[in-house]
């Protein structure tokens, strides 16, 4: 018996109950599937995290005043000599790279809450920013119409603004707002250029937003004292951790501090959050993983189950093979390829789903494939059919002839 | 391995281990079949039933035994009455089932020393085995039905076709190759089963009442196929009630409870079965001169 014919026998006995074939095969394939497809939305889900995250800029630092911080700061001893609040000096000297060399722009913001005009139509916006150019890529806020200002707009304290799309909705409609006149707490503004929409999900609509140049700002409301925090871009992802470095170092040396656990300032980076975020979604990837790999179980016990079913009925049959010289062998082979013949047709139908499957949105998640998920499922697919096959086989084949001849 | 095909000669030929070649005194060369003090029973205390062997001695509470010997080219009639343990012996000698005690010598090798692997190769090569009730391969071509003990003996596919063929051709079958088993009449099934089990050329054709599910004309048919397997020097040992089956086989042994109560022989053992000796005077006969001829008690 060459394998070839040992195949031939697997294929006709399976296809002598193509119901009964079909039905387990769609077991292992649902199975299979399953597992591809709630591990690429697990997947994609952290994924999609780690994307938003990356919009608001994993480069990024922001530095604020105030004591202790999420990197590198401690708690202040009592008794400090008092905080040195941020200054725009604070950010010059951030900019040097001869100091911060892993430090790529710096962006001093100070920002207030302002309501807004339009012809009679009123809007209180949120966050009224004024900073420098290098605000818009170090927070990755994009233009969507118009333009930027400019460092020249700043040096000379034009009356200029970019506003975010919710306030540019609230405000004009469906006018475009790009070179229309706005007053901003009694201060008349030119719109040059709307952001794209970033969606957020948090308490504060990062859409409703004003930016215009520092000096602006502060000349018109804030004054002209220190500034809210210092938004800084790292020169890479990799280089957060040096710039953090830097950035303390320097701050220690403006504001005159010696003691590193004592500082006035708090210098934090996205990192953190993304790792609490990733934490939290490998929880949930595991927990639909094992909910895949349970359903992958059933289908085994599914050929299990039709195996032995399968040896039992044809358990004669098994009887006239062996009184005409089929040895054990043989007839194991038979019923393995039979069983690994399903769970290899189940498996690899399950991951043509799967991957179709990954193509669609799942609530609103983009699946992702994971290339070991797929291996992998297909892999214990076939490996359950070996082993739950092989129990109803080994049964089917040492059967004495006799026994298995009188059986009804 | 190489398939046996001559008979006696694959015995010495086997990896079994090594029987002492029986001595070949008067009695010419060793039997295909030796079998002493065979015992079968089933179940356990109160309920033992003796299927063979007979019932226990009185006295030491031990039971006889089978004691039988089959000659090369034999033909053995085995009759009894129903529950005699006729299929019982049979199973034994093919193989199919292991005696709960006693010794059986198929061709000078003691099967009770065969493991699992070397019982199947024997039961491929050197037994043919037809049943009552045919036993064919449910939804199996008739081709493919008798090419399956030259698969499972290793047999090429060309070559185990064109021997599938030609043993199908000698049932008188050649034109019902693609024919599944339920599509076949009792007969054919049978003479399927019959061309199955002659296919690997074995010394020893047995045959659980290969006529007991058919007519008069499919027995004649099948008989004389048997007949002509005979006369070409195959051992046979086939199982019936009726006369005129037995009247075919050159020796007649009885059972009664298990036990050997009759042994009679109508031709000898190296001649052609009494049907091709003498055909004319054969059919002539009625089955009635032949319960007078056996002296049997039926
Ligand atoms: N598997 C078994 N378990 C228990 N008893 C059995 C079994 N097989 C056979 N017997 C018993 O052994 C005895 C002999 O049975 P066997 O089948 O050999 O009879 P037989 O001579 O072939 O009868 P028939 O002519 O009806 O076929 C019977 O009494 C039967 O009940
Ligand atoms: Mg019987």
């Amino acid at each position: 018996m060459n394998p070839f014919e040992t195949l031939r026998f697997a294929v006709g006995g399976l296809s002598a109950n193509k119901v009964r074939s079909a039905l387990t095969m769609l077991g292992v394939l649902i199975g299979v599937a399953a597992v591809i497809i709630l591990l690429a939305v697990g997947n994609g889900s952290s994924q999609s995290v780690k994307d938003s995250i990356e919009k608001l800029g994993t480069n990024s630092l922001t530095i604020s005043s105030g004591s202790g911080g999420a990197f590198g700061g401690g708690r202040s001893t009592s008794g400090s000599t008092g905080t040195k609040p941020l200054t725009v000096d604070d950010a010059r000297a951030l900019a040097d790279p001869a100091s911060a060399p892993d430090v790529k722009s710096v962006a001093p913001e100070v920002s207030t809450s302002q309501t807004a005009i339009y012809q009679g139509a009123s809007h209180t916006v949120s966050q009224v920013v004024g900073t420098y150019p290098a605000y818009f890529e170090a927070s990755n806020s994009k233009v969507d119409k118009g333009d930027y200002f400019s460092a020249d707009d700043v040096l000379n304290s034009r009356k200029v603004a970019v506003i975010g799309s919710t306030t540019a909705t609230d405000l004009f409609g469906t006018v475009s707002p790009v070179g229309r006149k706005v007053v901003i707490g009694g201060t008349p503004f030119t719109v040059v250029g709307v952001l794209a929409t970033k969606g957020g999900t948090g308490f504060q609509d990062p859409d409703d937003t004003v930016i215009a140049p520092l000096p602006t700002v502060q000349n018109a409301f804030t004054g002209f004292g220190p500034v809210s925090q210092i938004l800084v871009e790292a020169k890479s992802a990799d280089a957060t951790t040096p710039a953090q470095n830097e950035i303390t170092t320097v701050l220690m040396g403006t504001h005159g501090i010696k003691d590193a656990n004592s500082l006035d300032f708090r210098v934090s980076s996205q990192e953190s959050l993304l790792s609490t975020q990733s934490d939290t979604n490998k929880t949930f990837t595991v927990l639909l993983g094992a909910v895949a790999a349970i359903s992958l179980l059933v289908g085994g016990i599914g050929i299990t189950n039709i195996m032995l079913v399968t040896v039992t009925e044809r358990t004669r049959e098994i009887g006239i093979r062996k009184a005409i010289g089929a040895p054990k062998g043989v007839i194991l082979g038979q019923f393995l390829a039979e069983s690994t013949l399903l769970s290899l047709i189940g498996g690899g139908l399950g991951v043509v789903a799967g991957l179709i499957g990954s193509h669609f949105r799942i609530v609103g998640i983009k699946p992702v494939v994971i290339p070991a998920s797929v291996w992998g499922a297909f892999a214990i697919a076939v490996a359950i059919g070996l082993f739950f096959g092989s129990y109803p086989a080994n049964r089917a084949a040492s059967l004495r002839p006799i026994e298995a001849l009188r059986h009804e | 391995m190489r398939l046996g095909l001559g008979g006696r000669a694959g015995a010495h030929r086997r990896g079994s281990p090594p029987e002492a070649p029986l001595e070949e005194g008067p009695w010419g060369p060793p039997p295909v079949i030796e079998v002493r003090s065979l015992l079968k029973t089933y179940g356990h205390g109160d309920a033992t039933v003796r299927a063979l062997g007979g019932p226990p001695d009185p006295a030491t509470g031990a039971s006889p035994g089978v004691d039988l010997l089959v000659e090369q080219g034999d033909m053995v009639a085995v009759m009894g009455s129903s529950g005699s343990g006729k299929s019982t012996l049979m199973n034994i000698l093919g193989c199919l089932d292991v005696p709960t005690s006693g010794r059986y010598l198929l061709d000078g090798i003691d099967v009770g020393g065969l493991d699992e692997h070397q019982l199947s190769l024997v039961r491929n090569r050197k037994i043919g085995f037809v049943f009552q009730s045919f036993n064919l391969v449910p939804r199996t071509p008739a081709l493919a039905q008798v090419e399956l003990p030259l698969a499972y003996a290793g047999v090429r596919t060309a070559e185990r076709r064109r021997r599938a063929l030609a043993a199908l051709a000698l049932v008188g079958l050649a034109d019902r190759v693609d024919h599944r088993p339920n599509e076949l009449s009792g007969g054919q099934q049978q003479r399927v089963a019959v061309a199955r089990a002659l296919v690997t050329a074995p010394a020893m054709l047995l045959a659980d009442e290969p006529t007991g599910n058919l007519d008069s004309h499919s027995t004649e048919e099948v008989l004389s196929i048997v007949d002509r397997l005979n006369a070409s020097g195959r051992t046979v040992v086939l199982i019936t009630h009726e006369d005129e089956v037995a009247r075919h086989a050159k020796r007649v042994v009885r059972l009664v409870d298990g036990q050997v109560v009759a042994d009679v022989r109508q031709a000898p053992a190296d001649g052609p079965p009494p049907a091709l000796r003498d055909p004319a005077v054969f059919a002539a006969l009625s089955p009635h001169a032949l319960t007078e001829a056996g002296g049997g008690s039926r």
